[in-house]
């Protein structure tokens, strides 16, 4: 590795995050190049969505980061060049990587898996399209890819983590509105910036981190000005099998006469990609 | 910028975090509008007015830097008594000649300063440059003039500028630009704020202050602004051009163009002072300044070129280059070739039939050539033009009637061979081959080369012709990339574009170094070095060792990162501010030192006077930071070198909505249109068949004409498709939804888009009246991933006088729901829209 | 054989040591020797090949194939940082539209054809030469001209400074050529 790779310092075992911060962001999507170059995924739709500049328009299987577009109307009426009416937001979206996973918890396979970084690692080859992790996130962000038979999100790079280097959005983005670093060390920055912003008069800015819900937190805060809604980020998400305490342990005995069928399709899954990964 | 430059607006964010105000101007807005402070739209083509207006502002509240613009500029300059001004010529500076169409521009020097007469052959038309160095080097013989310090007489530049911008008053900004008054001012206070001793204000700007018929005269109105804010040769000040393509400035240092050679030395023209290299270097030469070693720079140059067949005998080879003797610019060559006078073109990494203004014309000209040679990645439109190009499709050009031959060349990409680009802030950076490139895609190096040695051995077959001299003296001897290999060492050529003794081939350090006596030979003086000594390749170099990043490529000329920064120095040597020091004098060691190489003579003191018997920076006063120029100030009035006249204008857009309110000219006297029934244009001011007016530029996601994004999935899918921005009032008044088609209409073409209504396309409130605009990418065309129609087919073939850029921002059209027309037609459709009234 | 299958799958493996599952006893081989792409690779300095601001960029390579084009973090302009278009040089160099051979279209033809890279190079030659012989005015009453104003170039601003300056050098000093233009205006 050249000398000039600058590495995370970040040793497994340490938790990591990112932190958007939507104040800063141009809305110019080298995140989404950048995740995609990284992780080989392909392009999903060539059709203009006449939503602003936003033509990705979601998270999906191959769309990992997702810049949404916010264009706030001037008031009616004054028309004109009235510039001050006029705004223009931008926000990164990705994979929260929540502190209580609803996908993680809702997989059967083992395939969701927390990393040595805390992020949510969806092994592929493990996974085995059941998709009962699609309806169990509460921001939509897992989404199954119907050729391919799997489902797929963000992985946080952890392949990138390993080798302490910074997932590829948050190294590209060029005006380091994606932060990656320890989850600590961004959530007192975060703290540290609103702060900053209150002060320059934005007071509608707000840190975006449902710790006090049944998600406990993300590993994917945002900074953003005005409501989550806008954002498409739900004010209040919720696990959905947050009543399920004892998690997979108790899934496991209650469902005892389902582990055949499954141990079937885990093992028939496991057969295909062996041919895929060839 | 944001839209265009992410990572360079990195830096103004930056700027923006620790207190910096952002100011964003611009008809629409765009995501560098969403980060500014202040956003203030204008009208397409108004620039003047706001600039100038700014300009009279710093003049009328006396918030001009004082010491500065009285020893750096030449607002003390006396003009001569002739010199009339657009004020008392109607909009016309003294010299105009409506018969030739261009100006005569012996009147614009400075009093007493000596007139250098062309000499045009009789008969002929004399050539027009685009380079318009037609007194010689910049203006040769400006050392000599008188000057007033206290800026009060009457025909100094000061009381000039003064009496020119008088009218440019934010009123006449409200009326003429749309932008409302507090707006304006909230601007010029923000401006003149940040500019001071210890404050710096910085102008960046990219194509849309220079595709206009008055360019050149926008960024000269920025310049104006700049001196006299004190804000050029500074930290943190400046005017940035903020360039579209990897090496689009070394494309101008190192010109593939038709008028000038490298290091900005002009081409011969077919005028009488060409005929011999003496009177050639006489005329490009000035006293004073660095154009005083025009010959030193020239004779190395040939000596480069033609090797040891270059002696004094044959004035070192100058009888050998080709004469220009008319518009050879793109498009001026481009009308040739639709008039069926060319037979070969090349086009390397260009892609006009989607790029280029009046895309049908472009298209068609291609169809009367003989041949053609294409050199891409991919297989553009350019190249395929005769097979499925819209022509084609409505039966306009029928591919068994063309009898163009094709090649289609696979070149390489920038990982796939060595090379030097010079990015926008005139930085040589290195870039490394990593990987072979496929197949039989090869460089530009490569493919030159070797045709070259075919071509050479061509003329060698027939050394007896004079046309072949030049073939055959040509130096062409360079070492392959390594043994077995027919790449050529591209670190061989940058060695001879830094230079060399001719004996012994050491390189050069400096441009200092370089001689008019054979004895040294320099590619392109500027660039001098880059390559100090051999393995030393410092655009290759990679270990920023400061702030401005010295240690990290090369800036030219001598690592010099901000131009002109003896500026940054007060008239005694001594920094302005701690806050904004760059280059100081050490009066101990008796030389100029700082955070910057100084671009200034090293040893010469600022209380030095000048001494015009030695030439060159000696000739010139201590505390004269522009070298550049002969009287080593920097031009508020510029005496020479310009087409279009001294001082900037404003005069309306070839097409435009509105009639000219500051003078009684309606467009710039000496730009081109190139009116002809296959280029037509808008009648102006007003055509009621086009009531909007049309401003067209791109967008982040995609590259210019799209040769290197449309085709690649991650990019084509962040915009897949061509669209057309309008307001939620003009979406409203022609009745259409977003994604809905539209149809946009010139009196070239019409082309058809989807409809994107927004807000941030506001409809303009001028005089009373609203003006609606129409916004368009232009990146698309009918090839790769994300195709649709070519906005460029829009567009007239038009030049501004001093550079020949084309007009792209500021035009007329009509909008019309529903899509266009396919196949013949469309042709109709055209036609029977071209005859009605919107 | 089945039951080390069975020892694989995450249920049977929390049942037996009462983890809740979801940690490193659920990782797989893959997961557990997970690497970037980038390990083990050649790295080479670049330059970005879009805009003119002129972003650094590391080309990882293996065994002569590209793998990942990144930013480069010690670039005092882009500090590893890299726009969308940036961020797809990769894609750009390995596309499946990429040109590797010569396509070739005859006068009044209506297909493409491949031809060999010699045999095309040897084609423009002659015709480059047949054009300038045809074309070539020396003089002009008198004065020396020294040009062909039938032949043009296009192109430069997407090139390195050698390409422009051996084109410069061929087309106009060698070959009398002065219709040379291209994206940037001075």
């Amino acid at each position: 590795m050249s000398a000039s790779m600058e590495t995370t310092g970040i040793q497994p075992g340490e938790i990591t995050a990112f932190l958007t911060d939507s104040t800063l962001c141009i809305g110019c999507k080298a995140c989404e190049v950048a995740c995609k170059e990284w992780n080989e995924l392909e392009q999903d739709g060539l059709t203009l969505s006449g939503f602003s500049y936003d033509n990705t328009m979601a998270l999906g299987h191959s769309t990992w980061r997702h810049v949404k577009f916010v264009e706030g109307t001037p008031e009616p009426g004054l028309g004109g060049n009235a510039p001050q009416q006029l705004s223009w937001e931008f926000s990164s979206d990705v994979c929260k990587h929540c502190e209580v996973a609803g996908c993680l918890e809702a997989c059967p396979t083992g395939a969701l898996v927390r990393t040595e970084f805390g992020g949510v690692y969806l092994q592929p080859d493990i996974c085995n399209g059941c998709a009962y992790c699609v309806v169990s996130c509460p921001f939509g962000v897992v989404q199954k890819n119907e050729e391919d038979g799997r489902a797929f999100k963000c992985t946080f790079c952890t392949d990138r983590q390993k080798d302490q280097l910074q997932p590829a959005c948050a190294k590209a983005c060029p005006t380091e509105s994606i932060k990656f670093g320890r989850l600590d060390d961004l959530r007192a920055h975060a703290r540290e910036r609103l702060e900053t912003l209150h002060a320059r008069g934005m007071h509608d800015a707000q840190i975006y981190d449902p710790t006090d819900t049944s998600v406990k937190g993300i590993h994917s805060m945002f900074l953003i000005r005005g409501e989550p809604e806008t954002y498409n980020l739900p004010p209040r998400p919720e696990v959905p099998t947050v009543y399920l305490k004892e998690g997979w342990r108790s899934a496991a005995i209650q469902g005892i006469t389902l582990i055949a069928g499954v141990a079937l399709s885990f093992l028939a899954a496991r057969a295909k990609r062996n041919e895929v990964q060839a | 910028m944001a839209e265009q430059h992410p990572v360079g607006f990195q830096w103004v964010v930056e700027a923006r975090e620790r207190g910096g105000k952002i100011i964003h101007v611009d008809p629409r807005f765009t995501r560098t509008s969403a980060m500014a402070d202040i956003w203030a739209p204008l009208r397409p083509g108004s620039d003047i007015v706001f600039l100038g207006a700014l300009i009279h502002y710093v003049l009328e509240n006396d918030r001009y830097f004082h010491e500065y613009v009285v020893k750096y500029t030449n607002a003390p300059t006396i003009l001569r008594k002739d010199f009339k001004d657009t004020e008392e010529g109607a909009g016309y500076f003294s010299g105009w000649n409506e018969k030739k169409g261009l100006y005569d521009p012996t009147t614009w020097l400075y009093e007493d300063e000596p007139v250098k007469k062309s000499h045009h052959h009789p008969g002929h038309h004399p050539a027009e440059g685009g380079h318009a160095k037609d007194r010689g080097g910049e203006a040769g013989n400006a050392h000599i003039y008188e000057t007033d310090p206290t800026l009060q007489h009457p025909r100094c530049v000061f009381q000039v500028l003064k009496r020119h911008y008088a009218r440019y008053t934010p009123e006449m900004v409200e009326q003429q630009c749309g932008m409302p008054q507090s707006v304006f001012l909230e601007i010029a206070k923000t401006m003149v704020d940040a500019s001071g001793p210890d404050k710096t204000a910085a102008i960046c700007y990219a194509v849309g202050w220079t595709q206009h018929s008055t360019g050149a005269q926008i960024i000269r109105a920025a310049a104006i602004l700049q001196l006299l804010l004190g804000n050029i040769g500074r930290p943190g000040g400046g005017i940035l051009a903020l360039r579209g393509h990897a090496s689009i400035q070394g494309s101008t240092d190192i010109p593939t163009l038709y008028d000038i050679l490298p290091g900005y030395l002009p081409m011969p023209f077919f005028e009488d002072d060409s005929t011999k290299l003496e009177k050639y270097i006489k005329k490009h030469s000035t006293e004073a300044g660095l154009w005083s070693k025009f010959d030193h720079y020239f004779i190395s140059l040939m000596k480069a070129w033609y090797g040891d067949s270059a002696s004094e005998e044959n004035e070192w080879g100058f009888q050998w280059l080709p004469r220009v003797t008319g518009d050879h610019s793109e498009l001026g060559y481009w009308l040739d070739m639709e008039d069926g006078k060319m037979e070969g073109l090349f086009v390397m990494g260009q892609n006009p039939a989607v790029g280029a203004p009046n895309g049908r014309l472009q298209r068609k000209a291609m169809a009367k050539l003989k041949w053609l040679v294409v050199r891409d990645l991919v297989e553009i439109e350019t190249a395929s033009f005769w097979k499925d190009s819209p022509e084609v499709e409505r039966g306009e050009l029928k591919p068994k009637d063309i009898a163009t031959e094709v090649f289609l060349m696979p070149a390489a990409g920038q990982a796939e061979k060595s090379g030097s680009f010079t990015n926008t802030q005139r930085l040589l950076q290195w870039h490394n081959k990593a990987v072979d490139p496929p197949g039989d895609a090869r460089s530009e190096t490569w493919f030159i080369y070797h045709l070259g040695c075919l071509l050479k051995k061509k003329a060698a077959a027939h050394r007896e012709k004079t046309r072949n001299l030049p073939l055959n003296a040509l130096t062409w001897h360079y070492p392959m990339q390594k043994p077995g290999s027919d790449e050529p060492d591209a670190e061989a050529v940058l060695a001879e574009i830094n230079g060399f003794q001719w004996k012994g081939h050491s390189l050069l350090k400096s441009y200092e170094e370089l001689k008019n006596d054979g004895s040294t030979a320099c590619g392109c003086w500027i660039y001098t070095g880059v390559m100090p000594e051999k393995g030393k390749n410092k655009a290759n170099m990679r270990e920023p060792k400061d702030q401005l990043g010295h240690g990290w490529g090369f800036a030219w000329p001598k690592d010099i990162r901000i131009i002109y920064n003896r500026a940054s120095a007060r008239p005694d040597g001594a920094p302005w501010s701690e806050e904004k020091k760059l280059v100081w004098w050490d009066s101990e060691k008796r030389e100029w030192t700082g955070l910057d190489v100084s671009d200034f003579k090293q040893t010469l003191p600022p209380d030095h006077k000048a001494q015009p018997e030695k030439k060159g920076l000696e000739a010139l006063d201590g505390d004269k930071p522009f070298g550049l120029h002969p009287d080593g100030r920097g031009w508020l009035f510029v005496s020479s070198g310009l087409k279009d006249g001294p001082l900037p204008a404003h005069f309306e857009p070839l097409e435009s909505v509105m009639a000219n309110a500051v003078y009684p000219v309606q467009n710039n006297p000496p730009a081109k249109k190139h009116e002809r029934k296959d280029n037509p244009y808008a009648a102006s001011p007003s055509d009621p068949r086009f009531p909007y007016v049309l401003t067209t530029y791109r967008l982040t996601e995609h590259h210019t004409a799209g040769g290197m994004s449309r085709g690649l999935g991650h990019l084509a899918e962040l915009q897949p498709e061509l669209f057309a921005e309008i307001s939620p009032e003009l979406a409203e008044k022609i009745g259409v939804r977003s994604c809905e088609w539209v149809t946009i209409v010139t009196p070239r073409s019409l082309i058809s888009a989807k409809a994107l209504v927004t807000p941030r396309i506001r409809p303009l409130q001028i005089g009373g009246q609203t003006i609606d605009q129409v916004g368009l990418p232009y990146h698309w065309g009918w090839k790769g991933m994300a195709t649709g129609d070519v906005t460029n087919d829009l567009l007239a073939i038009s030049e501004d006088p001093n550079v020949r850029i084309m007009s792209t921002k500021a035009l007329v059209c009509n909008l019309l729901p529903g899509r266009r027309a396919d196949h013949k037609a469309a042709l109709k459709q055209l036609k029977k829209l071209l005859k009605e009234t919107a | 054989m089945l039951k080390d299958l069975l020892m694989r799958w995450p249920v049977i493996r929390q049942i037996q040591n009462g983890s809740n599952g979801n940690g490193e006893e659920s990782w797989s081989e893959r997961t557990r020797t997970l690497k970037p792409k980038t390990a083990g690779a050649e790295v080479t300095r670049s330059i970005c090949p879009y805009c003119g601001v002129g972003c650094g960029q590391l080309i990882f390579h293996k065994d002569g194939k590209l793998v990942s084009i990144e930013g480069d973090p010690a670039s005092p302009i882009s500090r590893g940082h890299l726009c969308p278009k940036g961020a797809n040089t990769h894609q750009l160099h390995t596309h499946p539209g990429r040109l590797a051979k010569v396509k070739y279209r005859r006068p009044h033809g209506t297909e493409w054809e491949e031809i060999e890279l010699d045999k095309a190079m040897e084609m423009i030659a002659d015709r480059v030469w047949d054009s300038r012989e045809r074309t070539f005015q020396e003089k002009q009453d008198d004065w020396n001209v020294m040009h062909t104003k039938a032949i043009a170039h296009l192109g430069g601003a997407t090139l390195d400074n050698e390409e422009n300056y051996l084109i410069k050098k061929l087309f106009g000093a060698g070959l009398g050529m002065v219709c040379i233009s291209n994206q940037a205006r001075i």
